[in-house]
């Protein structure tokens, strides 16, 4: 890590020093800063605060929110929501991977996307739903995603 | 803004806000809430407030951005006061003309009004809406009538009075007793009764407690909650800091999921508020009682969602489950008395504490008291937040509130319970929907999903996409959720693969039974619900994936097939160009085929072909007819001289 990235680190564990039971936050807000949580910063936090790197890992691994590898430029989400489900998102995202070639929680070799599943947005309204950067995508038919995926690149 | 220090000061700044307050001064109130921004109402907003500058109303006009009123089916939802007129499915492009005509000619933009699809009558106002009509709004009807980031609009509808009232006019005891006796149960799913659970968390031994807003809504379908949270957080504080001076407690947290950025927004600077204004800190409303809140993320997990999971994660460990000898109103966070309820348990406080215990009993059934929010989702028409009273049967949601089944489908059941829950047939449908029915028809309240099914919808995949959700979120700590989940997943999958066996069917129910009695906690304790009651109400269904090798919704891949009629094709070449794996043959002038070996079965072909022609079969549980031979796949088509 550069001293730069270091000093963005530290300042994320400033706020949260002294405290107790913040370690789910402090990487939550990691994961938004660095769009993942590498090794350095691991061993980092473990020095800082004093919390052993494998409590580090066990929560940063058990958690959907938390990356541990590098993921992708853009981030495509599907909803696989109840709502959704019904209305056809399991072929939607057939379809997704087929256009990315990769998997749910793969990043593609060139890192311009990651692919993941959300359990439910709660738009159940526009479903079935996709979300790519943060934009919403509803009532998107599987042959519709290739238009929305040609945007980003 | 300098703190309230007593119940007086309250009333006179209340007056104050609302005597600076026009009712006559036209409002428009755009629907910014989650469901609506996906639909871009925030340019809807944008292109609103550019149209009232351009015509110098800045001063005459107020725009208001609110949570959200539950009709996110017809979003962006734009309300017009001090008239109330309704705008639906509004976009940025009608922000002039609701500006030239709405709001300065005073008129009634028609094509912007519901339009009832049976009868074709307009509705003008919110109140006459069928789908509001027949709703009871206690906790989400405000939503729309304030923007949740101020304070002083949740004052202006007399926010924190229930808080004032329950400070100066009653003691703890008091408080608890009137809960009590209000008969609320927990909206969270469990159905506990709220008085007793505070009764326990006040009388247990320590010093502090702590009161926890349960807002890890994890049920895939449902987002009450956050829309609660999200559009009105200043109610579920005041709840919470009654209940906090009801148990004892000096500090709150508010556990919300991280996939609602929003509603993290909401509620933090609705406690930043608070606290400026006097509701929280030290010595609230002059009274001697001290209380704060956190807000804690949570980093996404189902079972996190739990009592005790939920606990362990707010001290920052690994949010999994653990046994509860000892209640957590008892032994909780850090080993201290903790009372969690969840988020719409919390908004009903001040009501009950405004109204009375009395007036709360009034509305519901026997055992189920007040209202409940719905997300009723699925393949319905009206999809969005309905609040309705206990004791109100399913057929009425589904159908006055709903507006029934989309494209002239057959209703086939209505999943209620979320992962929890059962699937409910049509036979039940006049069933009273409240906590003890539910849980008699093999079903749930839940957190409040209803997620309705029509004939499209194959009950068998139903069971295996919950038990599919279950075996990811299942923590693993204990072996019988684990082990259970896992292997009725697998018994389930070969049977929509077309490999189930006689026996199976049995098999799921023994394995069901054993997870239901052994698990650890309520995820694995339910998780054979969604199982037990397709089994028990649409076990033809199962036989026909067991014997036939058929499935007669047509959804499980591995058993239907796509095939085009030869008669019916008229070689137009869509299906062809659209199809993803390049697997159908044919040219103009000459009838289609697909290969069947190529084929992904992905339906594109199914969607594309048009209507009129409908060439494209579904077929299950027999085989494909063979394909035309070559010679005959030439159509002649007739010329005109011919005719």
């Amino acid at each position: 890590m550069t001293t730069e990235e270091i000093s963005r680190i530290d300042k994320i564990i400033d706020k949260y020093e002294g405290e107790e039971g913040i370690l789910i936050q402090l990487l939550l807000d990691i994961q938004q800063e660095l769009n993942w949580i590498p090794k350095e910063v691991a061993e980092r936090i473990s020095q800082r605060l004093n919390i052993p790197q494998s409590q580090i890992y066990r929560v940063a691994s058990f958690y959907t929110a938390m990356s541990l590898t590098p993921r992708g430029r853009h981030l495509v989400s599907v909803c696989m929501g109840t709502a959704c489900h019904i209305r056809g998102s399991p072929r939607l995202l057939d379809r997704i991977t087929d256009i990315l070639k990769i998997q749910p929680g793969e990043t593609s070799p060139d890192r311009s996307f990651t692919l993941n599943t959300v359990n439910c947005l709660g738009c159940c309204a526009l479903g079935p739903v996709m979300v790519v950067d943060g934009k919403y995508h509803g009532k998107i038919a599987p042959t519709e995603a290739e238009e929305v995926l040609k945007n980003y690149d | 803004m300098p703190k309230i220090n007593s119940p007086a000061e309250l009333e006179k700044l209340r007056k104050g806000i609302v005597s600076k307050r026009d009712p006559k001064k036209p409002c428009i109130a755009v629907c910014t809430g989650t469901g609506c921004l996906a639909l871009g109402a925030d340019k809807v907003v944008v292109a609103i407030k550019e149209e009232i500058k351009k015509h110098g109303l800045e001063d005459k006009v107020d725009i208001k951005e609110t949570g959200c009123p539950g009709f996110c089916e017809r979003g962006t939802v734009v309300v017009i006061y001090p008239e109330e007129i309704c705008y639906l499915k509004v976009q940025p492009e009608d922000a002039g003309e609701i500006v030239s005509q709405a709001i300065l000619a005073k008129k009634v933009i028609d094509r912007l009004l519901y339009v009832d699809p049976t009868t074709n009558e307009k509705a003008v106002r919110e109140s006459e809406i069928p789908f509001y009509k027949n709703q009871m709004r206690l906790l989400i009807g405000n939503n729309i009538k304030l923007d949740p980031k101020s304070i002083d609009d949740y004052l202006a509808l007399g926010g924190y009075s229930a808080l004032a009232k329950a400070l100066s006019q009653m003691t703890p005891e008091q408080v608890l007793a009137e809960v009590t006796k209000s008969n609320l149960r927990g909206r969270g799913g469990g159905g506990f009764p709220t008085g007793r659970k505070w009764a326990e968390c006040r009388n247990a031994p320590g010093e502090a407690r702590y009161v926890i807003v349960n807002a890890d809504e994890g049920d895939p379908g449902a987002f009450m909650d956050r829309a609660l949270l999200e559009g009105n957080p200043h109610s579920v504080l005041e709840g919470l800091i009654i209940g906090a001076y009801a148990i004892g407690s000096h500090e709150g947290y508010i556990y919300v999921r991280q996939e609602y950025p929003l509603a993290i927004e909401n509620v933090t600077i609705a406690i930043k508020k608070a606290e400026e204004y006097g509701f929280l800190g030290e010595n609230i409303l002059g009274s001697g009682f001290d209380f704060t809140i956190k807000v804690h993320r949570g980093a996404g997990a189902f079972v996190s969602g739990e009592s005790s999971a939920l606990m362990t994660a707010i001290e920052g460990r690994v949010g999994e489950p653990r046994p509860k000898y000892i209640h957590t109103a008892v032994k909780g966070v850090r080993d201290r008395p903790s009372c969690l309820n969840n988020v719409e348990t919390w908004a009903n406080v001040p009501l009950i504490i405004s109204k009375g215990a009395d007036w709360f009993t009034g509305i519901g059934t026997g055992g189920s008291k007040g209202t409940k929010i719905f997300s009723l989702v699925g393949k319905v028409n009206n999809t969005g937040l309905v609040e309705v009273p206990m004791g109100i049967t399913l057929r009425d949601v589904i159908y006055k509130v709903g507006g029934g089944i989309p494209g002239g489908k057959k209703f086939k059941a209505v999943q209620t319970g979320g992962p929890s829950g059962g699937c409910i047939p049509e036979e039940k449908l006049d069933m009273k929907v409240d906590f003890d029915e539910l849980a008699k028809a093999g079903s749930m309240m839940g957190s409040g999903g209803m997620i309705v099914m029509d004939e499209d919808i194959c009950m068998v995949d139903v069971a295996r996409y919950f038990l599919n959700f279950l075996s990811d979120e299942s923590c693993g700590k204990c072996v019988p959720c684990r082990e259970g989940i896992r292997q009725m997943l697998k018994v389930l999958t070969n049977i929509s693969k077309g490999k189930g066996r006689e026996g199976d069917i049995e098999l799921l129910e023994e394995l069901a039974e054993i997870t239901r009695d052994a698990s650890l906690c309520a995820l694995g304790r339910t998780a054979a619900n969604p199982v037990m009651s397709t089994i028990h109400y649409f076990r033809d269904e199962y036989e026909a994936h067991i014997k036939e090798k058929k499935c007669p919704a047509y959804v499980c891949k591995e058993l239907i097939s796509y095939y085009i009629d030869p008669d019916k094709c008229q070689a137009c070449m869509i299906c062809l160009r659209q199809c993803p794996a390049g697997a159908i043959a044919g040219d103009k002038n000459q009838i289609h085929v697909i290969d069947q070996e190529k084929c992904t079965k992905c339906g594109t072909c199914f969607e594309v072909c048009p209507l009129r022609f409908g060439a494209v079969k579904r077929i299950s549980g027999e085989p494909v007819p063979p394909p035309i031979p070559e010679e005959a796949r030439v159509i002649a088509r007739k010329s005109k001289e011919n005719e």
